[in-house]
């Protein structure tokens, strides 16, 4: 297993307000890793997404649910998962398609964007039972060598 | 967020600030539409220059208000989005379907 150099968990209630201290303090964390700035413009956008989707999707805008996110960091890069308890999805493959989305006012772009800006993007859910949401992002030059290949 | 609209004859110019997500997207949504209803606005200028980040939910607004506006032969023109802002609009697709401007001039010029 790679080696975990450090790690923090986040645990909030799920209103839109939170949207933006989840990924204001997930960025702040992940600048031990000397992020540049354009990625860290792309994890903000992807936990502004994930946690979104959870308070939107997951809770259906109810505003008195927990949404947990949890960030570890390793010598490559940074994984972010986003997990919440609440309604779950029936058809993952579906609600990842590009434009697929429940509600007109929306853009069906939240997994597009956590998709384009991390490495590997995993979704777990059950319906009922909520999702977790896990997306892996290599960081710096390891990073990038990595993806250049 | 900031927000401050000006606005002559069919057109709405609305300069936008802060960060547009799910927390301020109801919030940007219905100062738009109330301006848009009241004014009649066919055409709705959005001046991005001080937008340091934008999502989903925030693109959701823009294009909600793009579809009520082209429903009725108007148009949303973007000016001087930031260029980490101005990567979202393009991944999104909505500059394929929005024109956008550097500055406020430009885009009032495109206006018949």
């Amino acid at each position: 297993m790679v080696k975990i150099l450090n790690r923090c968990t986040l645990e909030f209630t799920s209103i839109p307000e939170n949207v933006a201290f989840a990924r204001v303090a997930v960025a702040a964390f992940a600048s031990q890793l000397d992020c540049t700035l354009p990625e860290l413009e792309e994890i903000k956008v992807a936990v502004s997404e994930a946690v979104g989707n959870a308070i939107i999707h997951g809770y259906r805008n109810r505003q008195d649910k927990t949404v947990r996110v949890n960030v570890t960091i390793y010598k490559e890069g940074l994984e972010i998962r986003v997990e919440d308890s609440g309604a779950g999805i029936a058809d993952i493959d579906l609600a990842m398609q590009p434009a697929y989305s429940t509600d007109p006012e929306r853009m069906g772009l939240g997994f597009v964007f956590m998709q384009s800006f991390s490495d590997r993007l995993q979704v777990d859910s059950s319906p009922g039972k909520g999702t977790t949401v896990t997306m892996f992002k290599q960081i710096g030059q390891r990073g990038a060598k990595a993806r250049a290949n | 967020m900031h927000l401050d609209m000006e606005y002559q004859q069919d057109t709405l110019l609305a300069r936008l600030g802060g960060e547009l997500d799910l927390g301020v997207a109801d919030q940007l949504r219905k100062a738009l539409d109330n301006q848009l209803t009241e004014k009649k606005i066919k055409y709705l200028i959005l001046n991005l220059s001080r937008v340091t980040f934008i999502d989903s939910s925030g693109l959701g607004v823009i294009l909600g208000r793009y579809k009520r506006l082209v429903h009725s032969g108007g148009k949303v023109i973007l000016v001087g989005a930031q260029p980490q802002v101005k990567r979202i609009l393009e991944l999104s697709g909505l500059l394929q379907i929005m024109e956008d401007y550097p500055d406020e001039n430009q885009a009032l010029s495109k206006i018949v």
